[in-house]
């Protein structure tokens, strides 16, 4: 099972596998697609603490506040977000169907797929400026509105990432030979894309339907 | 020869290797300690009298505050994963971390949050003066009202601090997880490899928590917002736990590498294979699982409801159990063994009692009627330090000796080495020792100036200090006059078993010619199984020059 000696040395051999993965980490300066996904699984997981930690702190301060809702705001319009979620929330579907015309080497309808994840995406960040701009308080009004901005600034942060991300694998996908060495790019931002879904998901509840 | 083993020019520069970074990391770390040293210098310098008459009082805030995290986030953090990079992938039988590229930001990010963190002596107001810990609202003070203040830049390089930490933990986790040679199987992994892996999870579950509490502090700092600030409703109650949540944990990430090294050196020097290997194993990761909810042991004064207390207090005293399993392991394992006091040898015994009086001192904290008796005394200073020098960095001296042939291909000096040790051994027990006796009596911390019944124990503890300050000297001599012209070092010299010690000392890029093929459990002392079937094929063989 071990590689040769040229196998060792030879930094532009395209063709890495699994198991002689191992090997080539020194040449390339990065892992095999295995250990690429695994350490991004691990990276998600230490990304989702600093959320729950957002949001632990939100159920403190709204448990626990003296004066939770800033003078004049009786609550939150839900119309608008709700919306915006059944977009985010379906755009997890049309990734995952992308993913799946690029398994069967469908290069187009990943892509059509892909756009249409872009475009809902690109509407949620756009239906979220719509909510902060009618909104009545700012986020030094109080720690209500600190959380709030808090908590979908740094959310709608992670869906401007994710949407960059795959405008760049969009564009990376028109590279010929791309996927030779795997679909880590495709498969690491989709998956991204459902760890900010589920985010969505947990922080709609806490800060609209929990009022 | 550029590339070769040998070339100092690699240490300068964006390297991949991980041997090369471990350096850089351990190299780094030190100058940082010296750093923090000089602070700790003028903090005993100022308590040398009752009177505030050494420095100004604001300066001495300054001092402690970047003494702290210095020590933590410059020294001890960066020097411990120094020791990681060199050695898991030679332990483990990789060519490499998983992830090298990163492995080499992850390093330079380093010099640049410490030099952030320096700046903050620049800017007007001087650095943060609220302690590492930063509490609200004494952190929120802006008194020259600039946007760029010692506290913000505090937060900043806490922050980048953070990303690195990440970075660092998801390759070392990686690499752990899925880079082993064939037949290195989860307990056949030498407990170092054990407990580094234990330490990288928890920066991963419990860094984020500080990061948030961080980026909130800085929000309230920098924006207006008001998260922590009690005047404008906030709960500065609530950043404790988030800085907590981490903090403490932070504790086992740097001592859970060291019962690593506890465990690697005492078998060596001790010609005795480590006892109770599984259960010192499994061990860490319970650690890692406890340290996840003690977090409140240091709130006991905060306010903390009485259930709260309670059940921290009960969880704190459980995490002594698969520490003071470690521990025993220990003392069985150099028990009737043929002791080698080797410099190495030294600094882990030393290191070892040392720990075992810090946990003494730390299960008394732990209850909460003694907890809330001595809190913010100086008993905790004391007790930490015990933690934080004698244990951590008496280890980190221990490996050091240990791995130098192995890292530097030349053997270090013994008598400076033993000088070294007196030296630090006996400044650690006059510097930290009195901190014990003052508390009780009840000195606050962070304090310029004292009541001058406190005066004696104070003279001592800032002679241990100075004292402490010249034992780095014997060691810097040694480091550097051994790399330079030390004896060369053969592949072996303490006849250790581990797979770093079939390669030759320093080790050639990429380690290993054929993968190791591992046939033995670890710390097979005083038996004869090989611990690898094909020990010829490691390297290329070469003429020695």
């Amino acid at each position: 099972m071990n590689p040769t000696e040229t196998d060792l040395r030879d930094d532009a051999s395209p063709a890495i596998t699994e198991a002689h993965g191992d090997a080539h980490h020194a040449a390339h300066g990065h892992g095999s697609p295995g250990d690429q996904m695994f350490g991004f699984v691990i990276f998600l997981l230490s990304e989702s603490v600093i959320f729950f930690s957002f949001f632990a702190g939100y159920i403190v301060y709204k448990t626990t506040a003296q004066t939770w809702l800033p003078e004049g705001v009786l609550g939150l319009e839900v119309r608008e977000p709700a919306i915006n979620t059944v977009i985010l929330v379906s755009s997890s579907f049309t990734i995952y169907l992308a993913e799946r015309y690029l398994h069967i080497k469908q290069l187009w309808g990943f892509r059509a797929f892909w756009l249409l994840t872009i475009a809902m995406g690109s509407y949620f960040l756009y239906g979220q400026a719509i909510e902060w701009s009618h909104l009545a308080f700012g986020f030094t009004d109080g720690v209500f509105g600190g959380t709030f901005y808090l908590l979908t600034g740094f959310h709608g942060l992670h869906v401007f990432a994710g949407v960059l991300l795959q405008l760049i694998m969009l564009v990376r996908s028109f590279i010929p030979g791309n996927y030779d060495r795997g679909e880590f790019g495709v498969a690491s931002t989709s998956l991204f894309w459902h760890f900010v879904d589920v985010i969505w998901i947990i922080l709609f509840l806490l800060i609209y339907i929990w009022q | 020869m550029p590339g070769a083993p040998n070339d100092w020019q690699r240490f300068f520069s964006f390297s991949t290797d991980h041997k090369v970074i471990g350096i850089q990391y351990l190299v780094t770390s030190f100058f940082f300690f010296l750093v923090g040293g000089i602070f700790a210098m003028i903090i005993r310098g100022e308590l040398i009298t009752p009177e505030s008459d050494l420095v100004d009082r604001t300066v001495y805030n300054a001092m402690f505050t970047m003494h702290g995290t210095v020590m933590l986030f410059l020294w001890t953090f960066p020097c411990l994963l120094g020791l990681g990079n060199y050695l898991v992938p030679l332990m483990i039988g990789a060519r490499d971390m998983a992830f090298p590229r990163l492995n080499a930001i992850a390093f330079w990010m380093v010099p640049v949050f410490g030099t952030i963190l320096m700046a903050s002596f620049l800017v007007p107001g001087g650095p943060a003066q609220a302690g590492w810990w930063a509490y609200p609202p004494v952190s929120l003070q802006n008194p020259t009202g600039n946007l760029i203040n010692g506290q913000m830049l505090w937060l900043l390089a806490v922050a980048i601090s953070g990303v690195s930490s990440i970075m660092g933990a998801v390759n070392f986790v990686t690499t752990i997880a899925r880079m082993r040679a064939p037949g290195m199987t989860w307990f056949r992994m030498p407990v170092f490899v054990w407990t580094v892996l234990a330490a990288q999870i928890i920066q991963l579950f419990g860094l984020p928590a500080l990061t948030a509490g961080a980026v909130m502090l800085l929000l309230d700092l920098t924006v207006g917002t008001t998260f922590f600030d009690p005047a404008k409703g906030g709960d500065p109650v609530l950043f404790q736990h988030f800085f907590w949540f981490y903090s403490h944990p932070a504790v086992y990430v740097i001592i859970l590498p060291i019962f690593g090294i506890f465990s690697e050196v005492l078998p060596v020097y001790a010609r005795k294979p480590l006892f109770g290997y599984k259960v010192v194993a499994i061990s860490s990761l319970i650690i890692t699982g406890l340290s996840a909810i003690v977090w409140v042991h240091h709130m006991f004064a905060s306010g903390t409801p009485g259930w709260m207390r309670m059940v921290f207090m009960a969880t704190t005293m459980l995490i002594s159990v698969p520490t003071g399993i470690k521990v025993f392991a220990w003392v069985a394992t150099i028990w009737g063994g043929k002791l080698r006091l080797s410099t190495a040898m030294l600094f882990a015994l030393g290191g070892l009692v040392m720990f075992v009086f810090s946990g003494i001192t730390g299960i008394m904290l732990a209850a909460v009627p003694v907890d809330i008796h001595v809190n913010n005394t100086y008993f905790v200073v004391g007790h930490f330090h015990y933690v934080i020098y004698g244990a951590v960095v008496m280890g980190i001296y221990a490996a050091i000796y240990h791995w130098f042939p192995k890292m530097t291909g030349r053997m270090y000096s013994e008598g400076l080495g033993k000088l070294h040790f007196a030296l630090t051994f006996i400044g650690t027990n006059l510097n930290f020792f009195p901190m014990h006796p003052l508390g009780l009596q009840g000195m606050p911390r962070r304090v310029a100036s004292y009541d001058p019944e406190f005066t004696f124990w104070n003279v001592v503890a800032s002679l241990g200090a100075f004292l402490l300050g010249m034992s780095t000297l014997p060691f810097i001599l040694n480091m550097i006059g051994s790399w330079v012209q030390g004896e060369k070092a053969p592949k072996n010299p303490w006849r250790a078993i581990g797979l770093e010690w079939l390669l030759s000392s320093p080790p050639t890029v990429e380690n290993f010619e054929e993968l190791p093929i591992v046939v033995s459990e670890p710390y097979g002392y005083g038996k004869s199984d090989p611990l690898v079937s094909n020990p010829d094929e490691l390297e290329v063989a070469h003429e020695p020059n």
